[in-house]
Parts: C-alpha cells; sequence; structure tokens
C-alpha cells in the first residue's frame, strides 16, 4: 500500500513536470504545441550524449540539457507557430505544423540514434534508497518529486510576481491589448517557448533516468498522458496540472493493484471523460484559464 | 507473377540439381550479414563455414563434396527473396540454410517450398508460422514453445518453486505468445499462479505491476518481455526489494538485457536451445574449433552449425545423393544425431527436438545453470 502510493506519486511528478510546460504554452497561446513530446525526448538524448561522450557529471549534463531544451523551444516557435501566425486558422495550423515538428525531430532522432533503447551508465546517480515502513524510495526519486514541486512552486513565482509573468498573464488576456501597453508580444511568446520546453526538456532527462530507458518514441505515452493531465487540471492552470498529474499518477497506480493493468488506461481515460462531462473547465479551469 | 514464373522454372530447376548431385552438392547459407540482426548473421556464418569444411575434410561422404554458396538478406523481406531466387535459380543449390529472422523466413521460405528445394532454419523461433510454410520446410532451432516448459522444468528442479507471478507485455504478438507457453507450462507442472500482471510495449514504468506481484510473495517471477523492457524491468523488480528468482522469455536471451539491466541481471535466468556448457564430446570439440578459428561461438554459430550436419546427415542416409529431394527424404530419416546442441531428431511437423537448458546471469554473463 504504502510502496503504490509512493509509485504513484513518482509517476504523478512525472506527468506535472511534463504537463506544466505543455499548459504554459497553452495558456498564453491557445496552442497545443504538440511538439513538446519530441523536445522530452530529444533532450534526454542531449543528457545521454554529454555523459557518455563528454563524461560530464549528471548534475553538469542536466543543466544544459534543460538550457537546449529552452533553445529548442524558441526553434519550435519560430519554424512552427511564428509563421502562421495572425492567421484566421493560426490554431489549427499551429497544431499541425507542431505535429510535423515532432514527426521531423523523432524521424531525426531515429537516424542518429537508432531505434535501440539506451540507458545513463550504471552509478551516474548515486543508488542509495530509503526505507519508509515497508515501501522503498530511491534518492533518485525523491530528487525527481522535489524538482517537479520546486518548478511549480517557481513558475507560479514568475507568473505572479514578476515582470515577465505580468506580461505572459497580458498577452495570454488579449495579445492585442498587450501590444497597445508597449507588451513586445513575439518576445513574450517566444519567452513562455523558452520555459515551457526547459520544463519539458527536464521531464525527459528525469525521465531517461527513473526508467533506464531513452529512444525516439519514448515521449509518445507520456504524451497522451500529459494531455489528459492539462485537460484535467484545467486548461491553462499550473496548479490544475500540478494536481491533476499526482491525481493521474495515483489512479493509474492504484488501477493496477485493485483491478490490475490491463484496466489502467480504461480506468485513467474513463474518468478523464467523467470530469469533461460533469465539469468541463476541468479540476481548477475557468477562472484560472485566462491567468495563463 | 513471380510465383507463375517460379513455378515454370521449378522443374528445370530440380533436374540440374539432381545431376550435379553426385560429386559437388551446393548448400546455400543465406545469413543478415548487414543490418539490424547482424550480431547474429556473423555467428551463423562462422558456424556453417566451419561445418562444411570438417565434412569435406573428415570424408563422413564419400564422393560428395558440399560447396557453400553464401549471402546475405541485409535483416530484410526483399532482399532474403531475391537472394532465395539467385540461389535457387541460378546457383541451383540442393538446400538452403537460413535466413536468419523468422520474418523473412515468412517471406523467403514460400520461394523455396514453391521450387521444392529444402530449407532449413537453424534461428527462427516463431512458434507457428514457419515448418507451417510446407514440407520443403524443416527447423534445427527450437521454438519458444519448446524451450520455455525445458527451461522451465530444469529450473524447478534445480530451484523447487511452488508459486510463481507472471508480468507481460499484453499487445505485442511475442511476447503474448511467450506468457500463454509460461501459463500452459506452469498450470501442466501444477505450479501455483498467484498473479498475472501485464504492460504496453511502449510503457516504461513497470513499479505499480512489481509491486503487486511482490506483494503476492511469489517464489519466482516469469516475464515475457522484448529485451527493452526486459533490463528496465529487472532494475525496477530489484530496486522495489524484490529479492527472489525471476526467469525470463526469449526476449532476455540476449547481451543487450545485460547490458540494460546491470547489476539487476545478476541471478537472472533465461532458457535456451544450446548447453554451451555440456561435456558431451561433440559440443566441446565444436567450441575448440570455433575458438581455432578466432569466434567464440554463441547459440547462432552451434544451430547453424547442426543445420549442416543435419543436411550433411540426410545426404548419408539418402545413399550419397545430394538432389533436393534426396536431402527432403533424407531429413525424415535423421535420428539422434549428435551435434552441440545434443543428439537431434526431427518431429513429425518438421520441427526440432533436443534438450534445452538454462542460462544464469553471473558476473555479467550467461553461464550454463549446472
Amino acid at each position: 500500500m504504502g510502496q503504490q502510493i509512493v509509485n504513484g506519486l513518482f509517476l504523478g511528478s512525472i506527468y506535472a513536470l511534463f504537463a506544466l510546460g505543455y499548459t504554459l504554452v497553452f495558456g498564453v497561446l491557445d496552442i497545443l504545441n504538440l511538439a513538446h513530446q519530441a523536445v522530452f525526448m530529444l533532450c534526454a538524448y542531449v543528457a545521454l550524449l554529454l555523459v557518455l561522450h563528454l563524461h560530464l557529471p549528471m548534475f553538469v549534463a542536466f543543466p544544459i540539457s534543460v538550457g537546449v531544451g529552452g533553445l529548442v523551444g524558441l526553434a519550435v516557435e519560430r519554424l512552427a507557430f511564428r509563421p502562421l501566425r495572425g492567421r484566421s486558422d493560426s490554431n489549427v495550423t499551429g497544431l499541425i505544423s507542431s505535429i510535423a515538428l515532432a514527426t521531423i525531430l523523432e524521424a531525426l532522432a531515429l537516424q542518429l540514434f537508432g531505434p535501440d533503447v539506451e540507458r545513463f551508465p550504471f552509478g551516474i546517480v548515486p543508488d542509495r534508497s530509503l526505507h519508509l515502513g515497508n515501501a522503498v524510495v530511491s534518492e533518485l526519486q525523491l530528487v525527481i518529486i522535489g524538482i517537479a514541486l520546486s518548478m511549480l512552486a517557481a513558475l507560479t513565482f514568475v507568473l505572479k510576481r514578476t515582470a515577465l509573468g505580468r506580461r505572459i498573464r497580458a498577452v495570454a488576456e488579449s495579445p492585442v491589448a498587450a501590444r497597445i501597453l508597449g507588451v513586445d508580444v513575439d518576445r513574450v511568446i517566444a519567452a513562455s517557448f523558452f520555459v515551457s520546453s526547459a520544463l519539458g526538456a527536464a521531464a525527459g532527462v528525469l525521465f531517461g533516468l527513473a526508467f533506464n530507458s531513452v529512444s525516439p518514441d519514448m515521449g509518445r505515452t507520456v504524451e497522451l498522458k500529459g494531455l489528459a493531465v492539462i485537460i484535467l487540471g484545467g486548461m491553462g492552470s499550473m496548479p490544475g496540472a500540478a494536481i491533476a498529474g499526482f491525481a493521474l499518477g495515483l489512479l493509474e497506480v492504484f488501477t493496477v493493484a485493485k483491478l490490475g493493468s490491463s484496466y489502467r488506461d480504461a480506468v485513467a481515460f474513463g474518468v478523464l471523460f467523467l470530469v469533461l462531462v460533469i465539469r468541463p473547465r476541468g479540476l481548477l479551469g475557468a477562472a484560472a484559464l485566462r491567468e495563463a | 507473377m513471380r510465383l507463375a514464373l517460379l513455378s515454370l522454372l521449378a522443374p528445370l530447376a530440380i533436374s540440374a540439381g539432381s545431376a550435379r548431385a553426385a560429386e559437388t552438392v551446393k548448400i546455400g547459407g543465406v545469413f543478415s550479414l548487414t543490418g539490424n540482426a547482424a550480431a547474429y548473421g556473423a555467428q551463423q556464418k562462422a558456424g556453417v563455414q566451419l561445418a562444411v569444411d570438417e565434412v569435406n575434410k573428415g570424408g563422413k561422404l564419400p564422393g560428395v563434396t558440399l560447396e557453400l554458396v553464401l549471402d546475405d538478406d541485409g535483416t530484410s523481406r526483399d532482399q532474403g527473396i531475391t537472394v532465395f531466387q539467385r540461389l535457387i535459380n541460378r546457383e541451383k543449390v540442393s538446400a538452403i540454410i537460413g535466413p536468419t529472422l523468422s520474418t523473412t523466413a515468412t517471406a523467403a521460405d514460400p520461394i523455396a517450398q514453391a521450387s521444392k528445394v529444402p530449407v532449413v532454419a537453424v534461428s527462427n523461433t516463431a512458434p507457428k508460422g514457419i515448418t507451417d510454410i510446407g514440407d520443403y520446410v524443416w527447423r534445427v532451432s527450437l521454438t519458444e514453445a519448446q524451450v520455455i516448459p525445458a527451461a522451465l522444468a530444469l529450473a524447478r528442479q534445480k530451484l523447487g518453486f511452488k508459486t510463481a507471478a507472471l508480468l507481460y507485455g499484453n499487445d505485442d504478438a511475442f511476447t503474448k505468445a511467450g506468457f500463454d507457453v509460461m501459463e500452459a507450462a506452469l498450470k501442466a507442472s501444477g505450479v501455483q499462479i498467484l498473479g498475472i500482471q501485464t504492460f504496453a510495449t511502449r510503457d516504461r514504468d513497470f513499479n505499480a505491476q512489481l509491486t503487486a506481484l511482490k506483494d503476492l510473495k511469489p517464489d519466482i517471477l516469469l516475464v515475457s518481455a522484448l529485451v527493452e523492457q526486459a533490463g528496465s524491468i529487472a532494475v525496477a523488480a530489484r530496486q522495489l526489494g524484490y529479492t527472489g528468482p525471476i526467469m525470463g522469455g526469449n526476449g532476455f536471451n540476449s547481451t543487450k538485457f545485460i547490458q540494460l539491466a546491470g547489476p539487476a541481471a545478476e541471478g537472472v535466468l533465461v532458457g535456451t536451445a544450446w548447453n554451451r556448457a555440456s561435456q558431451d564430446p561433440v559440443n566441446q570439440a565444436f567450441i575448440a574449433a570455433m575458438k581455432a578459428r578466432g569466434t567464440d561461438p554463441d547459440q547462432f554459430a552451434a544451430q547453424a552449425y547442426t543445420g549442416v550436419l543435419v543436411i550433411a546427415d540426410a545426404i548419408r542416409q539418402a545413399g550419397l545423393k545430394g538432389g533436393r529431394d534426396d536431402i527432403k527424404a533424407g531429413f525424415a530419416k535423421v535420428k539422434d544425431l549428435p551435434t552441440p546442441l545434443g543428439k537431434f531428431s526431427f518431429l513429425p511437423n518438421r520441427d526440432g527436438n533436443h534438450p534445452a537448458a538454462v542460462q544464469v546471469v553471473r558476473g555479467g554473463k550467461f553461464e550454463i545453470l549446472q
């Protein structure tokens, strides 16, 4: 029982971390960036290459890959979204062009790294674990849960208390009004993409470390779960995404424990469906939607 | 169109093959020498070359010389088909050993069947769809359905488990088939199944399933997974504090598994068709001869080597005649042939039959569980 709670919180923190970046861009642009999972995957490879070939320790490789993730985010925005901005149908075309970009990045990874699953070398992170009652928690799991929670706190702080946060919220409210008030809308959007993709990159590296596997298709499973999480949490809501991430993680784990693993996705997406029917704006949606 | 052309050519090919058979018998070897399965192909090539040289030098077949015609299927179905056509129609081989992968075999073997050229599969392990192709397709390699029950019985003798828990990928034909065989073998031998959990091919998190299974306190954990997931599963099981034995399906039968699981691979059991540690003189001589040629042999080399021995014995059984139908008729008479795999015979359905063994990972290497 205790172990399953740990499993659920851990899985949930990965979902939350992935979904935070996802929902940030959605809150600002009203556009789903479906290339998010490709950034997630690509940056796991970046960290892997840094560790394998430059022999960097993980605490150096991690921030570098997160930075690379941010830069890739800028490129994604430039290539897939900016050229389409201002068109009347830019929501749909942006969505589609981000799918195209995700496919290109995945194909690139397939060419460069091959279809095989790779893993980080053994001992790259300390292999210590804690015993809480009859549950085992590894140090890495605690660090990941910690990173997810502190990223959430930092992001909330940036949005509520800093100048950049105010601009992001202004653009989310109305790009036109923000522009009239002297906000450089393009820059703000680029900045949100940078932050969003950096978060996705962090999630990718931690995922690769936690589950001992990095592969070109690793973003696919998380992508669907991430979508479910941001819908469940209320599109565009940061705390909603975090709560929904942990809730989905726990829900999945307990479905496996009580009903069997074959029912896992059925229950998870069944609950998502119910939430959409009963409370269409999600757990913390609507009011929070425009706050970014 | 292609098939029609082939069936036209087939009678010509047979007569040509039989005519040459008295002196030199051409044997085709089709292996994945390039592409994804090249690691297997290299071992197979070394194995058949050794066997052909030994048969020719040893004078086992008076008046008959084997000539090996090797070609590369490129780990591709298309290239496999092309190579089969070339060997059958141009080289006029009397029999073909290969191809490396089951998926290539399902594409290429029907061509040999249509041309009435015997094929010996030496590494195809898919239980269905290989020897089912027709009466010219024979198999040396044991299928999963043969290895897993034998390996389970052997492991049970050593470990004496009474209860088991199973974990398998339920959206992949290969892992599902492995699970079906495991479940049936456990039931047949009276081992109590405490719990069954599943996962999907793309899953990377197995903590929930493994925790649920671990809480049932099984004597052994059986896992049917592809190698990509096998590593993560072993690591996660040990991280969660499961200390009992783990036995994997054929997906674990790869050094890639040891690489992915690292220290967690220690003690993991896997069934295998070749008992490397067998003290049988045929096996010891095979290993020594391979090493003398600079190859440390694995299961693929042993099976490919056996493939040639089986063809040679079929030629002997057929009265030293090496025509296509002579060899096919000879196969049926191969009985308790001494090979590195143990005493080898064919079953009535043309699948091979010989003892299996269990491997255990020790010190980062597969060893035979003694």
